[in-house]
């Protein structure tokens, strides 16, 4: 520890600490500008200049290492006039034009110009004029107001883990620019507009909407990835107007993906249903809330009359509350069926009823800076969970090494120690590889259930090389990522992750897809529990039932099957659409639309993949007659004479679902599957399809979102193949393919996918008729 | 050039560069000696300190004292270089050492690194002087081919190999920290000290940077001694020193003299005030160097505190001499505009100071001079001296200071007649340029 003063205050510091920091500690402010406590240290905006005893001339506190009996002033008559000189050289060039910049009222320069600039300008030259740059549709510039402080080129580069901008040009030339004739491509993207200090990086979308001042700042929760970033949702005129990241060390620190950021376009997208709809004779007619109610209870209770309870089922998207999640399943339940499930992507349900609790991360998020070994399976790590990645960006350059196995991988913009690349047919098979090496490595043995599976197996080198690295670590971690939980052999993943990190001490999580993929679980949005055992998602959506309630979905988008999930759908006496949009694809087979609120209009829990239940409150109006999805479902309780329906607020829902303290009850929350044997089935030798849900086509509202939309990650999906693969295939990088004789698709190739694989998107409109987001495939030459 | 010093003497005829020529000079001796004798690290570097010997780049640091802050016992990789990247207006010197001499500087650099363990090390080379970074080139694969450099160096166990990069022309790459980013591969940009070069350098290392004449003087201190190389000059300011003299001399070029030499002395060598002019200013040590008038500067010795003491710095030992014909305002605009165009950009008041001083002299010289510029420019550059990242602020800013401090009348008379002080005809008479 070492012993500072400043302005007269003593106090202990840790060894290596700034001034910045220790006058932080003590509730100094220090005026700067290019400092930000994520981002590595630059000292070029020379704002932050403090006087040190001793020193000849003012130090800058953000750069300055805190010496042992160091005295330092931060507003002293050298300082301050260090610091006002700084602030007139930043506003000789600056255009003074506060009143026309999307920036104003929010802008450090603007803020710091009060007390510390003059009343009027000594500069009377010619100002620059920089112009401006296209970064893509997110971000908009203005780079005249640039003052150079580099902080959005050092996130590029430190947090989001690519360069994409840089300072070209020397001195009063200098410009922030990206490389020639490219964007900014990160999905961390938005993060840049936070960080500029000035109006020169802005949002597009938000673009000259709104004055800060105008708008309310209201706390919610990202309702998209397993995160839960924790958002500030700025609301103008009972409208959504942009969202800024709601600081939270724990969870998504200070920053927001693009996805959480922009999302909220989608809100007042033009499909946002805003009246209950009933097909009647082939006709759509708008109606009121009580007649396509009475449509839904009576569609239920004559179904049921006539095919028997278990006709109906209902399907939830994970992106739902808790407190919905939990009141579809009492319903459910309550009318006698359990046909309930929320894993609508997931294809392999054998582990169910072998589960411990809900599959979860294993570990807090914060904690994934402490790890030293991880290895990844079957994740598209950087784009499905981008700040999750983000963490482990920066535990490698504390010493993280991190292992990945997948059958396709694209550039995670971070040094992955060890990757295995494997068919999807070929996952388990690599998987006992690695198992087997850490028997070898480690000379432990694997569990009874392992013996057989494990005979004959031999540890190639990549897989002893992720062996050795897990097993030479002392904090170690095994995730499972989206696409082992929706792969064909979920289970047996599952199984043989599990053992590969109780034998090398590590811990075991699973990432989770979506807001609430804890939450489902915890709701008990699922087929199968103390009781009876219903149908799971994929034997309701290929097996078909009489009558639907879908709460959030979009069949053919959001479930495994794609368009054939929507056709079994319409084929039913009844299907309920619970939904906030309306879409050409529901208006075919959906029988009632019932308006539902998204997360801004209503009251709700996410349980993120830590187990964290995290609640929000609407932040404004529902649109139209749209209502909470839980007082829709309350009221369809009540009708049908379900037990229990009968509450008035959210809260009493969720006392139901969560302890006292509102918190998930750490024993539900356990990855562990008992297993008595593993069987691993081997590939046909045909192509395989392998799927990432991309980025923006996870969920109803990143669809709808235009400027998400016009963004690189949005691209129509591709048959990506590796070079090889093309070769045998007699195919051209580039030209067309038809896949799985029904989509026409542009060939790419793609050294990151296995060999003997097309990669090929899922959750899109261009290849919901493909189906299943795994499995064999044929690939043809147009 | 002139025989007296140990640098350039010896160098009449032709070819003198190459190896052989060196050796019959003496060169590679020192080395010889270190490895003959196993001379202790220590002992170099005391006998270094001895010689007084100061850096010859601009800033005077004594070179033994910064050899001594190299951490002995570090694990891993240290790195040498040596800075040959004269950019600063009025330096011509390190091009002639590599052009004439550039074993000097190799023999020099690998005692630096026996000294201080270093088995790597960079001669980073001014851009713009294509043909002596060939010759430098040559000269290292002689050196290569002898067995001077590589692996275990007349045949004891001690490794050093040298590399010459080629800067592109950025002044600013010869600020020390900006020239490691450039041999990085990254924009030339000072970095923030601390830390220093000593502890996190090169690729992060601990890395030792001194200039092309300091490297130069090491054999002989070595193969002479340290008190034989502070006798040439005096104390506290050893040996002899290149000395560029350019502007309005009847013989500009380099001369190597011992320090401490009257400057009466350096300029009667240089043939004397050109046309027998009146000699009116001096800028001793380079372009970012204080100006002094011609009076002050005949009362100098040509060293470190001397100089110091009449208020201007030695700096690289670049001395522009100016005759009466010259026009105050008209040097200092152009001296402004080359810190304006040379500014790296990184920190704010050297980015927007630099521009600004260049307007408004500019304005003064064109002009269009307001009665409170010279206020101004003093206040501007009050506010970039010490606020920077480098000393290229302080740099621009100390001409502008030095210049209105003592030819103010000049810049007034400029102000409020719109016009020179010195009449067009005596400027013209003067450069043979038209003024207009």
């Amino acid at each position: 520890m070492l012993e500072i003063e400043i302005d007269g205050k003593q106090l202990q510091v840790p060894d290596g600490s700034t001034v910045m920091e220790a006058a932080n500690q003590v509730g100094a402010y220090v005026p700067h500008f290019c400092y930000h406590k994520k981002l590595s240290i630059a000292a070029n905006c020379r704002m932050c200049l403090v006087q040190v005893e001793k020193a000849p001339k003012p130090l800058p506190a953000c750069a300055t290492p805190v010496t042992n009996g160091m005295k330092v002033w931060t507003h002293s008559e050298q300082a301050v006039k260090a610091q006002k000189g700084v602030m007139e050289f930043l506003l000789i060039n600056h255009p003074l034009d506060c009143p026309i910049c999307d920036q104003g009222g929010e802008c450090q320069l603007q803020d710091l110009s009060v007390g510390y600039g003059a009343g009027q300008s000594r500069y009377q030259e010619e100002k620059r004029v920089v112009a401006n740059k296209d970064l893509g549709p997110l971000v908009s510039t203005d780079m005249t107001r640039c003052i150079n402080c580099t902080r959005c080129v050092r996130f590029t580069s430190e947090i989001a883990g690519l360069m994409e901008l840089g300072q070209a040009f020397r001195g009063e030339h200098a410009e922030i620019m990206t490389f020639v004739e490219k964007t900014v491509d990160t999905e961390l993207s938005g993060n840049i507009i936070d960080l500029c200090p000035v109006g020169a990086l802005t949002s597009k979308p938000f673009r000259f909407d709104a004055r800060a001042w105008e708008m309310s700042r209201r706390k919610s929760v990202s309702p998209h990835d397993s995160l839960g970033s924790n958002l500030i949702v700025q609301v103008k005129h009972d409208t959504v107007k942009r969202v800024l990241p709601l600081e939270n060390e724990a969870i998504n620190e200070c920053w927001l993906s693009d996805k959480d950021r922009f999302s909220y376009e989608a809100l007042t997208a033009g499909e946002r249903l805003a009246k209950p709809m009933v097909k009647q004779g082939g006709q759509w007619l708008e109606t009121d809330w009580s007649t396509a109610l009475e449509y839904v209870v009576n569609g239920l209770r004559s179904i049921q009359a006539d095919h028997g309870k278990d006709s109906v089922g209902a399907l939830v998207s994970p992106h739902s509350t808790l407190e919905e999640m939990y009141l579809v399943q009492s319903l459910m339940r309550g009318i006698g069926s359990d046909n309930v499930d929320f894993r609508l992507r997931q294809v392999d349900f054998s582990n169910d009823g072998k589960m411990a609790g809900a599959p979860w991360l294993g570990m807090p998020i914060a904690e994934t800076g402490t790890l030293d070994r991880l290895l990844v399976v079957g994740s598209f790590f950087r784009k499905d969970h981008p700040l999750l990645a983000q963490r482990v960006r920066q535990g490698i350059k504390k010493g993280l090494k991190l292992s990945a196995i997948n059958s396709a991988f694209d550039d995670w913009q971070m040094p992955v120690a060890n990757t295995l690349c494997v068919a999807p047919s070929g996952m388990a098979a690599a998987l006992l590889a690695v198992l087997k090496a850490l028997v070898e490595v480690t000379g432990k043995d694997a569990g009874p259930a392992f013996t057989d599976a494990l005979q004959g197996v031999s540890a190639s080198s990549e897989a002893r090389a992720i062996a050795e690295s897990l097993a030479s670590g002392r904090r170690a971690a095994v995730w499972l990522g989206n696409a082992a939980v929706q792969h064909g052999a979920a289970a047996t993943l599952h199984a043989i992750s599990q053992e590969i990190a109780q034998l090398a001490g590590a811990r075991f999580g699973v990432i989770g897809e979506a807001a609430n993929s804890v939450g489902g679980y915890i709701a008990g949005a699922i087929p199968f529990g103390s009781e009876g055992h219903g149908k799971n998602a994929v034997q309701m959506l290929t097996q078909g039932l009489k009558g639907y309630v879908l709460f959030n979905l979009e069949a053919e988008l959001d479930t495994a099957f794609g368009n054939q999930a929507a056709e079994m759908i319409g084929k039913a006496e009844m299907v309920a659409l619970c939904t906030p949009f309306k879409s050409a694809k529901a208006l075919e087979y959906a029988d009632v639309l019932l308006p539902i609120a998204p997360f801004t209009e209503t009251a709700g829990v996410f349980v993120n993949t830590e187990g964290r239940a995290q609640s929000f409150h609407p932040v404004v109006k529902a649109l139209g007659d749209s209502r909470p999805g839980w007082k829709v479902l309350r009221v369809i309780g009540e009708m049908l004479g379900v037990q229990g329906f009968d509450f008035d607020k959210v809260e009493e829902v969720r006392k139901r679902v969560l302890d006292a303290d509102g918190l998930v009850a750490d024993v539900r929350l356990d990855n562990t599957v008992r297993i008595d044997s593993v069987a691993v089935e081997k590939g046909k030798g045909g192509i395989e399809r392998v799927s990432d849900v991309s980025i923006y086509a996870a969920d109803a509202l990143v669809r709808r979102a235009p400027a998400l939309q016009a963004t690189k990650d949005a691209e129509q999906p591709k048959a990506r193949m590796s070079a090889a693969t093309l070769g045998r295939l007699g195919i051209q990088s580039g030209s067309s393919v038809r896949v799985g004789g029904v989509v026409v698709l542009d060939a790419l190739e793609d050294k990151g996918v296995a060999d003997n694989c097309v990669r090929i998107a899922g959750g899109h409109a261009l290849t919901a008729s493909l189906g299943a987001l795994f499995g064999e495939i044929s690939v043809e030459r147009v | 050039m002139t025989d007296q010093g140990i640098i350039l003497s010896g160098l009449d005829g032709d070819r003198t560069w190459r190896l052989a020529d060196y050796v019959k000079r003496g060169g590679y001796d020192a080395l010889k000696k270190i490895i003959a004798e196993k001379i202790p690290a220590d002992q170099i570097i005391g006998e270094v300190k001895k010689s007084a010997l100061r850096g010859r780049g601009g800033a005077g640091f004594p070179t033994g004292l910064k050899w001594s802050f190299m951490p002995r016992a570090f694990p891993g990789a240290k790195y040498l270089a040596c800075n040959s990247d004269e950019g600063e207006p009025g330096t011509f010197k390190d091009r002639d050492i590599l052009r004439y001499n550039p074993h000097t500087v190799i023999e020099g650099m690998i005692i630096a690194g026996y000294a201080m363990g270093c088995e790597r090390g960079y001669n980073y080379i001014h851009g713009e002087i294509f043909e002596v970074y060939d010759r430098f080139e040559e000269a290292l694969q002689e050196a290569r081919e002898a067995g001077l450099l590589g692996r275990n160096i007349l045949g004891s166990d001690f490794c050093f190999d040298l590399f010459a990069h080629h800067g592109y022309g950025a002044y600013i790459c010869g600020e020390e920290t900006a020239l490691l980013e450039s041999i990085e591969g990254k924009k030339g940009q000072p970095r923030f000290k601390p830390p220093f070069p000593a502890s996190f350098g090169l690729y992060g290392k601990p890395t030792t940077i001194n200039n092309t004449e300091t490297f130069a003087s090491i054999p002989f201190i070595i193969r002479e001694g340290g008190d034989a190389f502070l006798a040439l000059g005096k104390p506290n300011n050893g040996g002899t020193k290149l000395f560029s003299v350019s502007g309005h001399v009847n013989k500009p070029g380099n001369y190597e003299i011992p320090l401490g030499t009257p400057f009466s002395t350096l300029l009667e060598m240089a043939g004397g005030m050109r046309g027998g002019r009146k000699l009116k200013a001096v800028i001793p040590g380079g372009s970012s160097a204080p100006v002094l008038t011609g009076a002050a500067m005949m009362d100098c010795t040509m060293d470190y505190d001397s100089i110091s003491k009449a208020g201007s710095m030695l700096g690289s030992g670049a001395v522009i001499v100016m005759d009466e014909s010259t026009c105050m305002v008209k040097a200092l605009e152009r001296l402004s505009y080359f810190y304006f165009e040379e500014s790296c950009g990184q920190c704010t008041p050297c980015r927007e100071g630099t521009g600004w001083l260049y307007r408004v002299v500019h304005r003064i010289e064109s002009g269009l001079g307001r009665p409170d510029d010279l206020d101004l420019l003093n206040s501007v550059t009050a506010n970039i001296m010490g606020r920077t990242i480098c000393a290229l602020g302080d740099a621009a800013s100390m001409p502008v200071q030095s210049f209105i401090k003592h030819f103010g009348d000049e810049f007034a008379f400029h102000i409020e007649h719109k016009k020179c002080l010195v009449p067009k005809e005596v400027q013209y008479e003067g450069s043979k340029i038209y003024v207009a």
